[in-house]
């Protein structure tokens, strides 16, 4: 039987949005589907993109807009085509800021904790620094290309804060932010679970917003191919696909949170103690002060069939955003190759089941930010 | 002759940058600056002002270079990755040997090769040592798993030291099993004996 199986290679970031494509291979899901997946925990999102574009990885765990600017050619030292078949995760980012500068955003709001309230509040702390001279705030987010970097500057932009003129955004691996915040080489920071609970764990930082409340329903991470791959070896890659959503089903089970944990917890996985990640798997993240405890069933979603097919609305609206922040200049084709990255078709294909089931996949404006562009 | 072009290695580890830059110096390369720290990276690489960057895919500072891309301003000239696209083996050389080069300001890519070669080779020679150095310390760890075996054997069969490891060597022959395995077998024994 072992024989038989087809060998793959898959990167991944150690982060708990990456948990349908782990339980996939540790709960046996994959080898279910005859494949034998060697997991490669990687350290940059950089090397993500290299290693499968050269070949080295069959798949990876990727930032959706990281996939995106692939196909606009930004960023991207090889050029090679690739594909997102599959959404690995929907949601699953918060803003953690330190203990001082979220007293002073307290402070400014009147303790109203809306993004639009928090976010305006900001801008005023932002401003009165500006008067006394004092160096701008600085914030860390995980790569140009992700939702963290849009996250961050759609809330700062809901207050009237300019991101690139009035704070600095730094870009920071997500094992690096909560040292970052600790030293004070960061103010605050966006990134996906479970660092913002390591942060609020170690007293370092406290969660500000959680991602979903500044945009809600945002595919956070694809799984990535190269299309070349995906095409000679298409039966292996719908069997792939099959094992991760198979994962993902596992995952929207609460009784199987608790194995999950400790399964993503390893250190060749995730990394971290099982009680950050039952948080990011629960939606229930203490925020690190006076017992809050910030709660969004969505928070992080393992996406299943409901939401796993690629969405041209997603691609539509990250390219939306990397105009709107001078990431890329306006083209003709890049609205249409941004598109062409998602490849729904290889889901129906995968899971002709799922067609027609209710897809809810709209980035939705939880800030009031989107008016603003 | 290339020796004033300006190269930043950023490495973390001390050993890894002494011998990157050993070997850029062996190549006529003499303008080569080291930065050991990720906090401020982007800073530090402003002062430096370098043509060339070379970076391990080991560290995770890598992400931050990406800002690079994005942002000229925080460095004075454009930034870029180096890859040769008219040599595919020569990226994969690279990501295999665990390096990556970015170019600076336009610097041409004829210029850029031969440095990121010489990375190349040294990283492959990092690699060879640390294998050696591995299979060195297996070794040793054999050797103590089964000096400790021998004593056992010494103590309760009331043998020589020659006379244990023989033992040892006819049971592991007589089972088609290496020495280690006898010897490993007669540590559990013994602790499970106690």
């Amino acid at each position: 039987m072992s024989a038989s199986k087809d060998k793959l290679r898959v990167g991944f970031i150690p982060l708990v949005d990456a948990a349908s494509l782990l339980i996939a291979v540790d709960k046996g899901f994959a080898a279910e589907q005859d494949l034998e997946v060697e997991l490669v925990r990687e350290v940059s999102w950089a090397n993500i993109r290299e290693k499968l574009n050269a070949g080295i990885f069959d798949a990876a765990h990727m930032l959706t807009p990281m996939a995106i600017a692939s196909a606009l050619r930004v960023g991207q030292p090889i050029q090679t085509r690739l594909l997102a078949p599959l959404t690995l995760a929907i949601n699953g980012n918060a803003i953690t800021l330190s203990h001082r500068l979220y007293d002073a955003i307290a402070d400014e709001s009147g303790g109203k904790t809306a993004p639009l309230d928090t976010a305006k509040a900001l801008a005023r702390v932002v401003r009165r620094r500006e008067k006394c001279n004092e160096e701008p705030l600085s914030f860390g987010m995980t790569f140009p290309f992700s939702s963290h970097n849009y996250q961050l500057r759609l809330w700062m932009a809901a207050g009237g804060i300019d991101p690139d003129e009035d704070v600095r955004l730094l870009v920071l691996p997500p094992p690096y932010m909560v040292e970052s915040l600790e030293s004070g080489q960061v103010d605050g920071f966006c990134v996906g679970a479970p660092w913002n609970s390591l942060a609020v764990d170690l007293g370092i930082g406290r969660i500000m917003h959680l991602g979903s409340e500044i945009v809600h329903t945002l595919a956070e991470k694809v799984l990535a191919v190269r299309s070349d791959w995906a095409d000679s070896h298409h039966t292996i890659l719908l069997r792939l696909m099959t094992a991760v959503m198979n994962g993902a089903e596992y995952l929207s089970q609460e009784e199987n949170w608790p194995e999950t944990a400790r399964l993503l917890a390893r250190p060749d996985r995730v990394g971290v103690k099982e009680h950050l990640i039952m948080r990011a798997l629960s939606g229930l993240l203490p925020a690190g002060f006076n017992g809050v405890v910030k709660s969004d069933r969505r928070y992080l979603v393992p996406a299943t069939s409901l939401d796993a097919r690629p969405d041209e609305r997603q691609a539509k609206w990250i390219y939306e955003q990397m105009l709107h922040w001078r990431q890329i200049s306006p083209d003709r084709d890049a609205s249409k190759n941004a598109r062409q990255v998602f490849a729904p078709g290889l889901f129906d294909e995968a899971f002709p089941a799922a067609i027609g089931e209710k897809q809810q996949n709209e980035p939705l404006d939880g800030v009031g930010a989107f008016a603003t562009l | 002759m290339d020796a004033a072009l300006k190269i930043v290695v950023v490495e973390e580890s001390p050993v890894r940058a002494a011998i990157l830059e050993e070997g850029l110096r062996e190549a006529g390369y003499t303008n080569v600056l080291h930065i050991d720290r990720t906090t401020r990276l982007l800073k530090h690489i402003y002062d430096a002002d370098p043509e060339v960057i070379v970076i391990s895919l080991e560290n995770p500072s890598r992400d931050m270079l990406e800002q690079m891309f994005q942002m000229s301003r925080i460095v004075k000239r454009p930034v870029a990755m180096f890859v040769d696209r008219s040599d595919a083996a020569s990226i994969t050389a690279a990501i295999d040997a665990g390096v990556s080069a970015y170019i600076v300001g336009g610097l041409q890519k004829e210029r850029v090769k031969p440095v990121l070669d010489v990375c190349i080779s040294r990283f492959n020679a990092i690699e060879r040592l640390k294998d050696e150095l591995d299979r060195t310390k297996s070794a040793l760890e054999e050797r103590k798993v089964i000096d400790r075996a021998k004593g056992i054997l010494m103590q309760s069969r009331g043998v020589a030291e020659d006379q244990a490891y023989n033992l040892m060597r006819k049971a592991a022959m007589n089972e088609k099993k290496k020495i280690l395995e006898i010897a490993q077998s007669i540590l559990t024994a013994s602790e499970l004996l106690k």
